[in-house]
């Protein structure tokens, strides 16, 4: 416990000290800026069968003034390793591809997917946010983003009112955010529809040859978020919000790293072209969500059940319904299993590949995150309160992602590959609450 | 005659609500849904269950953020409880 309080009395002088609000000058006001500082830490693995693994650390610290002022920081790292899809589609015969730094070669076996194994960065985000009442019963906030990776940088601000009503039964909300992200990736910007440069990457032309395949160093995305929530108390048991929000992307949005095949008329692949996403975005969504805190009879379970209906004008829509159960064990600890059901349809420019023959077109992705598909979460969290409060928690998740066919014809000779392959996750995280 | 037949007729056409009619229709289901919230809720003292931290309409702020990461970068959806946003390049 006491290397504990040392902790949290260190991490509360270090968010001082970055907040220049000065360490404190007195001990006695020392130990009430101690007191007032809530942390949360969380270690988390997520960690996919055969491909991509992230570790993820969280350190949030919230702090309430005189007059309800909230300000809340939040420290998120995380590291990327593995492989991931190229976007090209399993053959009956070995595949070569060009890295996307345009450095080297790999191979993949007969059969198998297509995984780029060279993706390794390290994410640091900050987060700000600051709250506090206005006149009356209106609650302001404001907030900043800065995101940093290897290849990507991504500022954001927020802005959020709120109005209470009917003794605080009923809540109006409305927020706008907007974010900036600059995208360098290592090579370059492909150029869309261009094909991979495949050969020997040590030969003298090859550089002038790869550099025909770039637009450019850098690429640029804006997006402008407006969500609009109604939150409601039905009775003593019972709480309900509603949102909707309108999201606008406007700028580069196709994956550099992302390619389609080209089959040939044996439906063998003769090429890969650098994919094309439209310039912009338009998404909306419709949130509901319903917390019901059960008596004695149901052990006190609260069961927390929402829905997300998702519509974009790239013709993806999408379902998802997100449910925990909390069920508490005595007075200090709890159980919550969780399952989460999500269903996707296809954006209207997603093939799987390109027969060489067909009619141009002016987009293409074969990114599977944007074709049919269906995922299921299942899992469990188990917290335990310790002495003076702290909690301390586990949560272990299994997320199975299983793309399907759009309704296109699979060519004969793909028969047998595994044209949607399956994705499996294991998710498994640690909290700690001080 | 005539004049029977053509009030027969004008009888057997279905009425077709105009636009600014439904809306009007919508709107004022709207306001008596509102109006209903008023006698929903509770008293300052019946706040107990709804006071703790379960019963948070987002009870662990840390794990939101966290499952929002990974599913904003594994899906072609995001937000819709918060701000969807950008953020990273994720694969």
């Amino acid at each position: 416990m006491t290397n504990n309080k040392d902790i949290k009395a260190l991490l509360s002088i270090a968010a001082s000290a970055l907040l220049g609000s000065g360490v404190a000058t007195t001990s006695t006001v020392q130990a009430k800026e101690v007191d007032e500082w809530q942390f949360d830490g969380a270690f988390l693995l997520y960690s996919e069968v055969d491909r991509v693994t992230a570790s993820e650390v969280i350190l949030a610290g919230s702090r309430t003034f005189e007059n309800d002022e909230v300000l809340n920081l939040k420290l998120t790292v995380d590291v990327l390793t593995g492989a991931s899809a190229n976007g090209a589609v399993a053959q009956p015969n070995a595949q070569t591809f060009t890295r996307p730094s345009g450095n080297g070669q790999y191979v993949t076996p007969a059969g198998e997917t297509p995984l780029d194994d060279t993706f390794h960065d390290t994410r640091v985000q900050l987060n700000g946010q600051w709250t506090q009442p206005l006149a009356g019963n209106i609650t302001g906030s404001i907030g900043g983003h800065f995101s940093k990776e290897y290849d990507y940088l991504s500022l954001g601000i927020n802005g959020n009112l709120a109005y209470d009503f009917n003794k605080k039964n009923s809540t109006i909300s409305m927020g706008l955010s907007y974010f900036q992200d600059t995208f360098t990736p290592e090579g370059g910007i492909p150029k869309p529809f261009s094909s991979m440069l495949v050969g020997d990457s040590s030969s003298h032309e090859w550089d002038s040859e790869f550099a025909k395949t770039r637009i450019g160093s850098s690429e640029n995305k804006g997006t402008t978020d407006i969500l609009i929530g109604f939150s409601q108390v039905i009775n003593r048991r019972m709480i309900t919000a509603f949102n909707y929000s309108y999201s606008m992307v406007d700028g580069y949005l196709t994956d550099p790293f992302k390619i389609v095949s080209v089959l040939n008329a044996e439906d063998l692949a003769q090429d890969y072209i650098y994919e094309n996403r439209p310039d912009s975005r338009v998404k909306q969504s419709s949130f509901m969500q319903a917390k019901y805190h059960f008596d004695d009879h149901l052990f006190n379970t609260v069961v927390d059940v929402s829905y997300r209906y998702m519509w974009d004008d790239w013709d993806i829509n999408s379902h998802t319904i997100d449910s925990r159960f909390n069920i508490p064990f005595g007075r200090a600890s709890y159980l919550e299993p969780h399952i989460r059901y999500y269903q996707q349809s296809a954006a209207d420019f997603f093939q799987p590949f390109i027969i060489e023959k067909q009619t141009p077109v002016s987009y293409v992705s074969a990114d599977y995150r944007i074709g049919e598909m269906t995922a299921v979460t299942i899992g469990a969290k188990y917290g335990l309160v310790l002495n003076g409060g702290n909690e301390l928690s586990f949560r272990l998740e299994y997320y199975r992602q299983m793309p399907t066919n759009a309704g296109l014809t699979e060519p004969e000779t793909l028969n047998g590959l595994d044209i949607y392959p399956v994705v499996e996750a294991v998710i498994a995280q640690v909290s700690y609450s001080f | 005659m005539e004049v029977n037949k053509f009030t027969f007729k004008q009888l057997d056409q279905p009425k077709q609500p105009s636009m600014a009619k439904i809306k009007l229709v919508l709107l004022i289901t709207v306001i008596t849904n509102l109006g209903a919230c008023s006698s929903l809720g509770v008293e300052p003292w019946e706040r107990d269950l709804l006071a703790k931290k379960s019963m948070a309409l987002t009870s662990s702020p840390v794990d939101s953020a966290l499952d929002d990461h990974i599913y904003f970068s594994k899906e072609a959806s995001s937000g819709g409880k918060n701000f969807g946003g950008g953020g990273c390049g994720c694969n």
